[in-house]
């Protein structure tokens, strides 16, 4: 009995003891766990980094995850300058440029096509723009592979216009060219995605300030251009991140409409470079030439990356 | 002819009818006040004068020339928003210069005119700041300059005190009477607060539902309403609307009010208006303003028709400048307003008199005023 009637209070100050001790392990189990799938998703960039810097020998003899002996860079100017792609051996820096020709202009017009689009279906509602919008949004679910085989046509009977033009007035203007084609096929699947950022965004947008603009004297595109583009700042980080990485990353619709010859971009080079079979399998160049495919995204988010999720919420919030 | 005419104004959103004929017309220099609950069409009507809404039928009019099909920016108008929808992402002066610049005004130009409004409204020393760096006074007045620097025939505001706290809505809400005089501009605004209404206006639509209730000035709007909707919205504290009945004795008319647990007061009615003949032994609905029921030494000494009755004080509000007592009459709580040093008891009995000159009576059924 006297064991029950014992003051609560040793007991009290035991178990919160005890307490202290289970949130202890806890933290030690949650941050052991966090730090655990942190090194196992950071191991491939370790690999591929110090992999870059090593030499050939120091590969085939040597430990994977060892750091690099004599860190050398000569990998990843072999393999901007020097490394074969196919049969020509020029290095990847073409293929890098021609990545950019091809993704800025498309990130560009993708996201001022979203923003005028999302401008006009909030603060221009006219009928049917729900339907419109929603049809929009359809797009977006529309899987990439489905659209391969439509849009080679379509892209086909441009190429043949091109020709056409060619013949008669002497230019193309562009139509036909792969780099073109490319731009013109991310802008149309982007345009899906960049009206649902804007739209979402915008509704949110005072009304009131088209008004005033209105009442102002401004036009349509005045509007756009002094009212609505300078306070978007955290919308247009959002969608030019979201475009850029996925027009740079893209592999299907580059090997399926510039898989060949010099219009190549980065995506498909890359697959190339370390696909060509001649002698040895330099693994350091391709380390070194993955590593510099993957440094512009890696760039535009280290750049704008604060605002990517403060915009996604705003965003989302609102919407 | 008036400088603003709104003739059989419709407007239709699918099958709901937003506006359903509005008349109002606005001499040159006038201040009227569309005043309503929300949701009864007083800022669509507002859009419609700016040219930001479509209207379904009818003419609007301003200065002689129907502005029905014209631009927002060709009407000649300047219009002050509730949340003052200062660009954010232009200073106080690209603000206030936005509209000239859209007309191809030239910069010295703009100046200048930047200069005289920001001499007028005090705003000087924000000129470069931005709209967030403002406070919510500082930023009504660069809303208004931005309306001011047009020098328009007409201004719309739009409830621009509502995000105002009291006391700043109070010293903007005289600042705004002093422009209207100091100018001499014609302005239509719109408020639900039928104190700004009946401060600022020269002219009240009071309106419900789409349609204007009364239209006249504040003085008519107040001792004159045309329905019971009016008569119960405008004034602060509201107008008390008794259920009564209409008796005779002899060939005078007299109204007669429920007491609680006492007999009912008959208060005679010496100049009552001809219909109220029509309503004998019929319920009626009497209104008596809380001024004109108050303790008989304060009641109006020049007053033609006073009546006076023991009432019980069921609740005693000292106001400060004035003793609000409520009593019980027809069943309903009545709000009698006194000296503010009136000695008055809760739970006691004490005369009061009423003013009848100033009482109003309408029938409950068509809740038209009776006349």
């Amino acid at each position: 009995m006297s064991t029950v009637a014992t003051p609560a209070r040793p007991t009290a100050s035991r178990q919160a003891s005890g307490g202290m001790n289970v949130k202890l392990v806890n933290r030690i189990v949650i941050y052991g766990l966090l730090a655990l799938f942190a090194l196992f998703y950071l191991m491939p960039l370790f690999v591929m980094l110090v992999t870059s810097f090593k030499t050939m020998d120091e590969i085939q003899n040597g430990n994977m995850l060892s750091l690099p002996k004599a860190p050398t860079f000569d990998p990843w100017l072999k393999a901007w300058g020097e490394t074969c792609v196919g049969l020509t051996c020029a290095g990847i820096k073409g293929y890098f440029w021609n990545s950019i020709k091809m993704v800025v202009p498309a990130v560009i017009i993708s996201t001022l096509l979203g923003a005028l689009n999302g401008y006009v279906l909030t603060k221009w509602r006219f009928r049917g723009a729900t339907l419109v919008f929603g049809l929009m949004l359809f797009a977006c679910f529309i899987p990439f592979q489905s659209v391969l085989l439509p849009m080679a046509t379509i892209l086909g009977s441009v190429g043949r216009f091109g020709v056409t033009l060619q013949n008669s007035i002497g230019t193309s203007l562009g139509l036909g060219n792969s780099t073109v084609n490319l731009v013109f096929v991310h802008v149309v699947y982007g345009i899906g995605f960049t009206t649902l950022f804007f739209r979402n965004y915008y509704e949110a947008f005072p009304t009131e300030l088209v008004k005033a603009a209105q009442v102002d004297g401004a036009s349509f595109f005045q509007i756009f251009r002094r009212i609505m583009l300078p306070n978007s700042m955290p919308i247009f980080v959002v969608t030019v991140i979201y475009q850029f990485t996925n027009i740079w990353n893209d592999f299907l619709f580059a090997s399926a409409y510039a898989g060949t010859g010099d219009s190549m971009p980065m995506t498909v080079a890359l697959n190339n470079v370390v696909n060509t079979s001649t002698g040895v399998v330099e693994y350091n160049v391709n380390m070194a030439a993955a590593m510099i495919a993957a440094l512009p995204t890696l760039l535009v988010y280290v750049l704008a990356g604060r605002y990517f999720v403060r915009g996604l919420m705003a965003g989302a919030v609102k919407g | 002819m008036a400088f603003l005419e709104i003739d059989g104004l419709r407007k239709r959103f699918g099958q709901i009818e937003i506006l359903k004929g509005i008349d109002v017309e606005l001499e040159k220099g006038g201040f009227l006040v569309l005043v309503g609950p929300s949701g009864c069409g007083k800022s669509t009507l507002l859009n419609t004068i700016a040219g930001l809404e479509t209207i379904t039928s009818g003419e609007i009019r301003i200065d002689g020339r129907a502005v029905n099909d014209l631009h927002p920016s060709k009407r000649d108008i300047a219009m002050v928003f509730q949340s003052y929808a200062l660009y954010p992402n232009m200073t106080v002066a690209g603000n206030i210069s936005f509209g000239m610049e859209m007309r191809g005004v030239p910069a010295d130009e703009r100046q200048k005119a930047i200069d005289k409004v920001a001499k007028v409204l005090q705003i000087g020393h924000l000129l470069q700041r931005k709209p967030s760096q403002l406070s919510g006074g500082q930023r009504q007045r660069v809303a208004m300059g931005r309306a001011l620097v047009r020098d328009p025939k007409l201004f719309l505001f739009d409830e621009p005190l509502s995000n105002l706290d009291a006391k700043l809505r109070v010293d903007m809400r005289i600042e705004i009477k002093r422009l209207h005089a100091t100018t001499g501009t014609t302005i239509v605004y719109v408020t639900h607060d039928q104190i700004e209404a009946m401060t600022l206006a020269t002219k009240i639509a009071v309106m419900r539902d789409g349609e204007v209730q009364q239209f006249g000035t504040p003085a008519e709007i107040y001792n004159n309403p045309s329905n019971l909707f009016v008569a119960d919205f405008m004034g602060s504290p509201a107008m008390n609307l008794i259920p009564a009945t209409v008796a005779t004795s002899g060939n005078a008319l007299s109204v007669v009010l429920q007491r609680e647990a006492r007999e009912p007061i008959s208060l005679p009615m010496a100049n009552a208006p001809a219909g109220l003949s029509a309503f004998q032994g019929k319920p009626i609905i009497f209104g008596v303003r809380p001024e004109s029921l108050t303790d008989p030494e304060g009641a109006e000494r020049n007053a033609s028709n006073i009546a006076t009755a023991d009432l019980h004080i069921e609740v005693v509000e000292p106001a400060g400048s004035d003793t609000f007592a409520v009593t019980n009459l027809g069943g309903k709580g009545v709000v009698a307003r006194l000296r503010a040093d009136a000695n008055i008891q809760p739970g006691t009995s004490t005369p009061l008199a009423f003013n009848l000159t100033k009482a109003v009576f309408f029938d409950p059924a068509t809740e038209n005023r009776i006349r």
